[in-house]
């Protein structure tokens, strides 16, 4: 006999985003620093599994991972078949601001991917000082569109076939073959145009270039942490903002593609870990 | 011109189950463009009924892919550099021009990533896509 649970614990928050009553899916592990994961566009909570299922981690963290509503176990606002989703700068966090609220969070740490990258460089701009830290992965400013993201969301292909093969190649060739399949399968999981919502936020509504250098990082440390594979954000792109924040940690991860802690969690935590005791250490 | 056998693009994805349960509702045609050397595929039911060389006179087909030789030939290799292994991320360098009609593609994106991913030295399809094992590859085609 060899069941086991995991030490994650998931529950489901009713709160008030944006005036709209909603039920998000919140789970967590661990015990220590607040830390907050954001998931990347189209997928949920469960990219953060590695995380939250290693020791070394959870001794010292209480980590923290949110379905977005419309993603993963959060439900879509009730009236949703009566708009079309598209995720707004300002939507993305009043989500992370009202999550940390209602989970009565002191200055956390926050680390989120992609969109959730994008988002961490938005509260280092607007929120420095509720935060103890920030952590970006594949964070750029900007990313133009190279593909049709109408794609993303016809009746006439597959949605979940689609948006997960348009990003398979986003995972690293090196990544271990369980872990990729994984992280496609949230991908193909997601509900219709959910991918393709998300994607107006990173595309076309989150552009920050302009926004970049108002970044003071003796206000709140950042840190970014980019996977060579990635041709989204490519690490030119972080690279390009780590030039332009002084201050900034930047690390560019060999092996790895735009979804690390998911793809080959053992890898990413490897470059995680010494970051996150630097944290613990100046919060004394 | 580049070494790579694309005529035998046909047994290579004939020979393989999986590939073709994937492809079985895919009927279409393309151009596969090697630099200056044009290549028609016909796919009936997954399988690859035809590929044939250019230059044509009125060729038909439902969309194309453009690269150029040497494009392709880091796309072959057996463990492509980043941004060459994958053909979205050629789109995405604007060193791949797909056009044309492309439901076909986009809706059968697996399958084409896998299809031309057999011409790799080790042919290997794992990471690329989602392909059930040769036993339980059995469903008919339409």
């Amino acid at each position: 006999m060899n069941a086991r649970f995991d030490p994650i614990v998931g529950r489901y928050l009713r709160l008030d985003i944006e005036g709209k009553p909603c039920r998000v899916y919140v789970e967590e592990a661990g015990e220590g620093v607040p830390l907050l994961c954001l998931h990347t566009a189209g997928a949920d909570t469960r990219q953060y599994r590695g995380l939250m299922n290693d020791p070394r981690i959870l001794e010292n963290f209480r980590v923290i991972a949110f379905d977005l509503p419309w993603h993963g176990k959060s439900s879509p606002p009730a009236g949703w078949e009566r708009e079309e989703y598209r995720l707004s700068s300002a939507a993305y966090v009043a989500n992370v601001l009202a999550i940390c609220d209602a989970l009565g969070l002191d200055k956390p740490v926050v680390i989120g991917c992609s969109i959730g990258g994008r988002i961490v460089l938005k509260l280092a701009i607007e929120h420095p000082t509720r935060f103890r830290a920030l952590i970006g992965l594949q964070a750029g400013a900007h990313v133009d569109p190279y593909y049709d993201l109408g794609w993303l969301d016809r009746p006439d292909v597959h949605g979940g076939e689609t948006c997960a093969a348009i990003v398979s190649g986003l995972v690293a060739p090196t990544s271990p073959d369980e872990h990729r399949w994984e992280t496609l399968w949230h991908y193909m999981q997601g509900g219709p145009g959910v991918f393709k919502g998300d994607l107006h936020f990173y595309k076309v509504d989150g552009d920050i270039r302009g926004d970049i250098e108002r970044i003071d990082t003796s206000a709140c440390p950042l840190y970014l942490l980019s996977g060579e594979y990635d041709y989204s954000c490519t690490p030119e792109e972080t690279l390009d903002v780590a030039r332009r924040v002084p201050g900034a940690q930047v690390e560019i991860m060999p092996g790895l593609g735009h979804f690390p802690m998911s793809e080959d969690p053992e890898r990413f935590i490897g470059h995680l870990l010494p970051i996150l005791e630097r944290i613990r250490a100046s919060a004394g | 011109m580049t070494d790579i056998a694309i005529d035998r693009l046909g047994d290579l994805a004939n020979g393989h189950p999986g590939l073709l349960r994937r492809g079985r509702y895919l009927d279409t045609s393309f151009l596969l463009e090697v630099g200056a050397t044009p290549w028609l595929v016909r796919i009936h039911h997954g399988r690859v009924e035809a590929v044939s060389r250019g230059p044509f006179l009125m060729p038909c087909w439902d969309f194309a892919l453009r690269a150029s030789e040497e494009e392709w030939s880091m796309f072959w290799r057996d463990v492509p550099p980043p941004g060459h292994h994958d053909l979205m991320a050629m789109i995405k360098r604007r060193v791949l021009r797909l056009d044309g009609n492309v439901q076909p593609f986009m809706g059968n994106l697996f399958y084409f990533k896998a299809l031309l991913a057999l011409l790799r030295p080790g042919g290997r399809l794992d990471g690329v896509a989602p392909l059930p094992l040769a036993d339980q590859a059995t469903e008919a085609a339409p």
